[in-house]
């Protein structure tokens, strides 16, 4: 085999006694695309950052590109040696156009002192043409699609002679379509030369790109597989150190009156006409594209929007949700989609963010918060939901994306609620951990629970739910019955393509 | 049109216009090019001390110990003039005010790096050290009696006009001072990568080291450019007004502050124009001129200020609200039209 792009022997990572990586070894070749899986904590973010020059390896650990032993390795010297990070968060530049966000790194790198906004926009330019992509080069950044703030994270990897561009979840926020089209111009630049490295929770995915897999379990690397030689089942195996059985959930709800029931709800330009029903102990899923309306109307059940039309019936009588408070006084729970943003408060310990939302229930008679309450209940959930903390007063943000997942659902579970909608609960978080909440949320429909599951990830519904609705532009499309239809059945529907 | 409209310097420029013309109605002195240039040349030590605090802004930090380092920097020089003045000349004072202007800056700026102490405590803490130590030495005392050479400088005038009376008046040097930093503030935000590493930085700090900017260099340029522009700032004042008082200054930093963030600079970072720099000092100064000129009481001054600062950003931010809204709504409907293609 030829000399590998990038050669990594022994490398380790130790943050603070914690062992990120522990002695690994890992080859990249010239022109591969190569996926790097791994649980959350597995240490891939760290292997990348070490790439990249953004962190720096222990001691003792080897790296060598194109052969040459590197010793001091900063994020210039990485760009300069053609290595190009596309982030999860795109690590773009909200406040600055287009074109300045896809060329700036140039200038940077090619130590220049003046912007000549003419060759920026060339550069700009030059780098979509690359993509045959074309995108509008005096927008602000934070006024464009998230799809086409990704194009121009690409495109700025593209402005240089890059000879690696290191991907670290870039699917995590797309549409269907839009992963397709960024999976076409992965493989495009494999045909130009450019070695990608391809980090993801999504194992189809994967398999579909992949000429060879990494896998890294707890800091260590447990193997490397062209990707013919290894099948799903495999790799789950290999990524999360046990077999994982999966299957389906098929509940039928109990009693025939619905819970929840809405009647030609509409709020302008953001869904129309939405009627359903949710009975008490089923997992109603909704699913659709990015954009087709089930978020909003989800807020709008919560009480962050207010409908512009149309009724909500609870327990058989309309009521008005104005406010957050009127939906919880009601017993309606809201798993936000984006939990480190709208769920949780990342600097605060574990323990707070779990009891919150009740915090108003946990006081002594004196009105005062009762620290023993407190603290029982927390060991209540914190032992109920299997979350793993070193300890409750750690922050949020040191934990997993699983575990921060599962304190989410803690916080609204703890509140007794009648109605549960789950936005997304699985974004980000990878296949053990998924089937873990997914268990939860199954066990909380056997206790009566109705349930919302909205899901981009047709399998994810699928497997769940007993009942789905396609959402698109806005309005409901069709109501599936799982046990009469298939997956690719209504992600035909979903994508528009039936 | 729909871009100038989406624009908060179109905003504070509509709400100059209409304080102008109010004005000028009830006291049609206000609107008069003797006037103007007075305006300009008082406006000339905000608006020098508001170049440094924009940059600092764009940059996501803030500064408070300005008005301090103005104050040490305008002593020293001070006491230089009443001890050798004879022997310097006004390049002199501007070198020794910048440099001692630069080099509190980057004490700032060190502190803000290396242990990564936010800009506002670091500034605080500063500007009491600086100001602090400055009272011990000096016991409050009023500084006056320059040499001729530096009143003579203060009144000359790029251009001069006289009024019916036969009193000179015109462009004066120290607003010619103020054009040209502007002007160099102007280059540097624009055309240098400097300057877009600033706005960089200030968008997102992390993604501006990823994409290899140097992070402490952009830090260290931008205190030591507002140290710089808070030394320049001390040499304007003293040659306004031939004074040094060691407590003339300090306590004047939120006025800066207010005008730079009516300008449309965040302070969050990220965004801020010289443009809007300048049309926020124009606003604030006008405001206080403007009042004179009505007969407003002064003590109604803080009040008015406050107002005009949050109708106009509010109303900017209430603008931009409706508009990122509306294009929510149609970026929904066009990729849900897409996908039915």
């Amino acid at each position: 085999m030829a000399e590998p792009f990038i050669r990594m022997t022994q490398v380790s990572k130790h943050y603070a006694g914690v062992t990120a990586l522990d002695n690994v070894d890992f080859e990249l070749q010239e022109d591969e695309i190569h996926c790097l899986v791994g649980e959350n904590g597995s240490g891939k973010s760290t292997l990348i950052k070490i790439i990249s020059g953004t962190v720096d390896a222990d001691p003792g650990s080897r790296m060598e590109i194109q052969g040459e032993r590197i010793h001091s390795h900063k994020a210039i010297d990485a760009i300069d040696r053609g290595i190009q990070v596309i982030y999860q968060d795109l690590s773009l530049f909200p406040n600055l156009t287009v074109a300045e966000n896809i060329a700036l790194g140039e200038f940077v790198s090619e130590h220049r002192r003046l912007v000549s906004w003419k060759d920026l926009t060339k550069i700009a330019e030059r780098a979509m043409a690359r993509i045959d992509v074309d995108l509008e080069l005096n927008a602000q950044v934070s006024e464009i699609s998230i799809a086409d703030q990704q194009l121009v994270a690409i495109c700025r990897a593209l402005t240089r002679d890059v000879r690696l561009i290191i991907m670290d979840e870039p699917t995590a926020s797309l549409t269907r379509r839009e992963i397709e089209s960024l999976l076409s111009v992965v493989k495009d630049m494999k045909s130009k030369g450019i070695a990608t490295l391809f980090v993801s929770h999504k194992l189809n995915e994967v398999f579909q790109i992949a000429d060879r897999i990494s896998v890294l379990r707890d800091g260590k690397m447990v193997d490397v597989f062209p990707s013919q030689e290894i099948d799903e089942e495999k790799l789950t195996h290999l990524m999360t150190g046990k077999k994982v059985e999966y299957q389906s959930f098929t509940m039928a709800p109990n009693g025939s009156k619905p819970i929840l029931e809405t009647r030609a709800l509409s709020r302008e330009s953001e869904y129309a006409n939405i009627n359903f029903k949710l009975f008490p102990g089923e997992i109603l899923g909704i699913t659709g594209l990015l954009g087709s309306g089930r978020t909003e109307l989800a807020l709008s059940l919560f009480g962050i929007t207010r409908p512009d039309n149309g009724e909500i019936i609870f327990e058989g009588r309309p009521v008005k949700i104005r406010n957050i408070q009127d939906a919880m006084r009601l017993g309606i729970a809201y798993v936000p989609e984006d939990r480190l943003v709208q769920g949780l408060v990342n600097e605060q310990p574990v323990g707070d963010n779990l009891i919150i939302t009740i915090i108003d229930l946990l006081v002594n008679r004196f009105k005062l918060l009762d620290r023993t309450k407190r603290k029982k209940n927390i060991e209540q959930w914190i032992d109920g939901l299997d979350i793993k903390v070193p300890s409750v007063s750690s922050p949020v943000r040191t934990l997993s994306g699983g575990n921060q997942q599962r304190i989410v659902l803690a916080k609204w579970i703890s509140t007794n609620p009648k109605i549960l909608i789950l936005d997304g609960p699985t974004i980000g978080i990878d296949v053990a951990a998924k089937f873990a909440i997914h268990e939860i949320i199954r066990d909380l429909a056997r206790q009566g629970i109705a349930i919302i599951l909205i899901s981009e990830e047709v399998p994810e519904v699928y497997n769940n739910c007993n009942r789905i609705l396609v959402m698109r532009k806005g309005c409901i499309i069709k109501e599936f019955d799982t046990s009469q239809v298939s997956v690719d059945h209504i992600q035909e529907f979903v994508n528009g393509t039936y | 049109m729909k871009n100038l409209l989406y624009r908060h310097e179109t905003y504070v420029f509509l709400a100059i216009i209409i304080f102008v013309t109010v004005v000028s109605i009830i006291n049609p002195a206000f609107f008069t090019l003797e006037n103007f240039f007075d305006l300009l040349k008082s406006a000339s030590l905000m608006g020098t001390f508001a170049i440094g605090m924009l940059f600092v802004l764009i940059s996501g930090g803030i500064d408070i110990s300005f008005t301090a380092i103005a104050t040490v920097s305008g002593y020293t020089i001070a006491v230089l003039l009443l001890r050798i003045g004879d022997s310097l000349n006004i390049f002199l004072v501007f070198l020794i005010a910048a440099l001692i202007g630069i080099a509190l800056g980057m004490i700032n700026a060190l502190i803000i790096h290396n242990f990564k102490i936010p800009s506002i405590i670091t500034t605080i803490a500063t500007q009491n050290i600086f100001y602090g130590i400055l009272t011990v030495i000096t016991t409050g005392t009023w500084l006056y009696g320059f040499p001729k050479w530096f009143g003579d400088f203060a009144t000359i005038r790029a251009f001069t006009f006289y009024t019916s009376e036969g009193v000179p008046y015109g462009l004066s040097i120290v607003s010619v001072i103020w054009i040209a930093l502007i002007l160099i503030s102007w280059f540097i935000l624009k055309y240098t990568v400097l300057g877009r590493g600033i706005y960089a930085m200030g968008g997102n700090t992390l993604s501006a080291q990823r994409a290899g900017f140097n992070l402490f260099g952009l830090t260290l340029f931008v205190y030591s450019w507002m140290g710089l522009m808070a030394g320049i700032g001390s040499v304007i004042q003293a040659l306004l007004v031939q004074t040094v008082a060691p407590n003339s200054l300090v306590g004047k930093e939120m006025d800066v502050i207010a005008a730079v963030v009516l300008g449309g600079a965040s302070m969050a970072g990220g965004s801020g124009s010289v443009l809007g720099m300048i049309l926020g000092v124009t606003m604030i100064s006008i405001l206080g001129n403007g009042m004179t000129i009505m007969r407003v009481p002064a003590i109604w001054y803080n009040v008015v200020i406050g107002l005009v600062i949050i109708v106009s950003v509010g109303a900017s931010a209430y603008r931009r609200k409706i508009f990122t809204r509306r294009k929510v709504i149609t970026e929904t409907t066009s990729a849900g039209g897409q996908s039915a293609a």
